[in-house]
C-alpha cells in the first residue's frame, strides 16, 4: 500500500479512444504506426498531438494502409521498440494476414480496436464482427467495458505482451462509437513515469541488431513449422496466468483491478446473462426493471476473449440455472451463431455441464439495445427456462421480418 | 533423416535463428533424383558449370589431373553432393558434354 500512496492521478473527461491514447503515451511507446479509420481515428490523432507538443517522444510512422501499419510495427518491435497501433473494422481485416505474422514472430505489439461492423453493406457503426474474426490469430484479446478499463488495459497489455513467458501481441477491444466516442471520467497518471514502474522498458525478446545478427522470419519446412506453432499454444496457456498476474499487480500498484470476469448479482439468481464490452453497462442499468418484473437476473462480462477464460466461465456456469449469452457478431452458417456462445457451449460440453444456453444476437451494426430490450431478452429466456426449453439456434433479437 | 530434430521446448520462440549462416548445416543433397557426374577426361575446366550452379555446389579443387593424352590440369572441378539438389543446369550448359546425368536410386 505504500506504493499506492505515491501514485498521483488526474481525473479527465475522456472518450475511450482518448483514454487509450493517454495509456499509450504513459506506456512511453517508441513508435506508433497507424492509418486512420472510423471509429479509431481519434486515438492516433491524440497520439500525434502528444508527439507534436513534446509530451511523448515517439516516432509517428504514417503509412498507406493498415497492412503497412502493422508491418511497420512489426519491424519496429523486432528492433526492440515498444510499438503501438490502433485500428478497426476494414482496417483490422486488411491487416489480418499480418496479425498472424506479429504473433508468429512473437513480437509484443499492443493494438487498440474500436470494434465496428464490416462491409458490405457499408456500416461505420459498432459491433464486434471485426474483433471476433481475429480469434484464431494467436493474439491475446482483451475487451474493455469502460474508458477507464481501456486505459488500464493498455498498460496491462504491455505487461502481458512483454512477459517472457508470453511474448505475444495483445489487442484491447472496446465498442466502436458507444465507447470510442462517448466521454467518461477517467483517472490517468499525473506523471507518465509512474506507469514505467509497472511496465519498465526492458527488451525481453530477441531483436535485430547488426552487432549480433539473428534471422527473424525464416521459412520452416514440415520438419519445423508444427513445433514453432505449438510454442504459441503454450504461450497462450501461459498468457492465461500472466493476464491474471498483470491485473493483480496493477491492482497492487495503482489500486484498480478487474479480474477476468466482472459479475453482478450472479449468486443465487434465476439465470445469468454473459456478454462482453459496453453492453454490460446497459444490462446493469436494466437490472432494476428486470427485478421489478420478478426475475432475479445476474450479469457477467468477460474482459478476456483469448486465451479463452474457461475456468471463470465454468465457475459462472456451475452456479447458473441457465446462461443468456449476448453476442454482437455472427458466425454465419452456424445454428448457434454467437462467437462467445459457441465458446461457452464448447467449454460446458467438455466439462459435462448441461444447462440451457440462450444465445441472442444483438447490437449488429449498432442496432439499439436498450434497457427494455434487456428486460425482454431476460424475460423470454426465463420463460424458456421455466418450460425446460433449450434452443439449438441463436435468437436474432429485433430483426425485422 | 535419422538424427533427432529439436522439439518445441528447445527451439527459440518464433523460430528465430541465432546463428548466422547456419543454412550450411542444411544438407540439400537428398532432394536429388538425378545426379551430375563429371567426366574428368572430357572436362575442359571452362567453369561454366561453376557459373550457372545456383547452389553453388560446384567446387574448384586444388588437385592436379592429367588426361590420357598427357594434357595436364592444375585443378579439378567436382560436385559437392551434400548440397547439389540435382537441378541439372550444369549438365544442360556443359559445352563439351562432360557431365553425365545419372539416376540415383535411394
Amino acid at each position: 500500500m505504500e506504493e499506492l500512496t505515491k501514485v498521483e492521478w488526474v481525473r479527465l473527461p475522456l472518450s475511450t479512444n482518448y483514454a487509450v491514447a493517454y495509456a499509450a503515451k504513459d506506456a512511453d511507446i517508441d513508435i506508433v504506426s497507424a492509418y486512420p479509420i472510423t471509429p479509431q481515428t481519434t486515438v492516433v490523432e491524440k497520439l500525434s498531438e502528444f508527439i507534436a507538443n513534446g509530451e511523448l517522444k515517439a516516432q509517428m510512422i504514417h503509412v498507406e494502409s493498415e497492412h503497412s501499419a502493422l508491418s511497420a510495427a512489426i519491424g519496429a518491435s523486432a528492433m526492440g521498440a515498444r510499438a503501438f497501433t490502433a485500428t478497426a473494422s476494414q482496417g483490422l481485416e486488411l491487416m489480418h494476414e499480418v496479425l498472424h505474422i506479429a504473433s508468429g514472430l512473437r513480437l509484443p505489439i499492443v493494438m487498440s480496436v474500436a470494434a465496428r461492423a464490416l462491409s458490405a453493406p457499408i456500416s461505420i457503426w459498432g459491433d464486434y464482427t471485426d474483433l471476433m474474426n481475429t480469434r484464431d490469430t494467436s493474439w491475446v484479446v482483451l475487451i474493455a467495458g469502460s474508458a477507464q478499463e481501456a486505459y488500464d488495459s493498455v498498460l496491462q497489455a504491455y505487461k502481458i505482451a512483454e512477459d517472457s513467458r508470453v511474448l505475444l501481441p495483445v489487442m484491447v477491444g472496446y465498442d466502436g462509437f458507444l465507447m470510442s466516442h462517448t466521454y467518461e471520467p477517467v483517472s490517468v497518471l499525473a506523471n507518465s513515469g509512474a506507469a514505467l514502474r509497472y511496465i519498465p522498458k526492458k527488451v525481453t525478446w530477441a531483436t535485430l541488431n547488426p552487432e549480433r545478427p539473428i534471422t527473424v522470419g525464416a521459412m520452416a519446412n514440415p520438419d519445423w513449422y508444427y513445433e514453432i506453432k505449438y510454442q504459441q499454444v503454450e504461450a497462450m496457456k501461459a498468457a492465461y496466468e500472466v493476464v491474471k498476474e498483470a491485473d493483480a499487480e496493477y491492482g497492487r500498484t495503482f489500486g484498480r483491478s478487474y479480474g477476468i470476469i466482472e459479475e453482478t448479482d450472479t449468486d443465487g439468481s434465476d439465470l445469468n446473462v454473459l456478454t462482453y464490452g459496453g453492453i454490460y453497462g446497459t444490462l446493469l442499468e436494466s437490472s432494476e426493471i428486470i427485478r421489478k418484473n420478478g426475475i432475479k437476473a445476474g450479469f457477467a462480462r468477460l474482459r478476456l476473449f483469448r486465451p479463452f477464460p474457461y475456468e471463470e466461465v465454468l465457475k459462472l456456469a456451475e452456479k447458473s440455472s441457465a446462461l443468456v449469452v449476448l453476442d454482437r457478431a455472427i458466425t454465419y452458417g452456424m445454428p448457434i451463431a454467437g462467437p462467445l456462445a459457441r465458446e461457452v457451449i464448447s467449454v460446458l460440453y467438455s466439462h459435462g455441464i448441461n444447462i440451457p444456453v440462450y444465445n441472442f444476437i444483438v447490437g449488429i451494426g449498432q442496432r439499439s439495445f436498450t434497457e427494455n430490450d434487456a428486460l425482454k431478452v431476460v424475460s423470454a429466456s426465463f420463460e424458456m427456462l421455466k418450460r425446460g426449453q433449450k434452443i439449438d439456434e441463436s435468437i436474432y433479437w429485433g430483426v425485422r421480418e | 533423416m535419422s538424427k533427432a530434430l529439436l522439439g518445441w521446448r528447445e527451439l527459440k520462440p518464433g523460430g528465430i535463428i541465432e546463428e548466422p549462416g547456419n543454412s550450411s548445416k542444411r544438407l540439400t543433397g537428398d532432394w536429388r533424383t538425378f545426379k551430375p557426374v563429371i567426366n574428368q577426361d572430357k572436362c575442359t575446366r571452362c567453369l561454366r558449370c561453376w557459373i550457372v550452379c545456383p547452389e553453388p555446389a560446384i567446387s574448384v579443387v586444388d588437385k592436379q589431373y592429367s588426361w590420357p593424352n598427357g594434357r595436364s590440369w592444375k585443378f579439378t572441378v567436382e560436385v559437392n553432393y551434400d548440397y547439389c539438389k540435382g537441378c541439372g543446369m550444369c549438365v544442360e550448359e556443359c559445352e563439351p558434354k562432360a557431365i553425365d546425368w545419372v539416376e540415383e536410386v535411394k
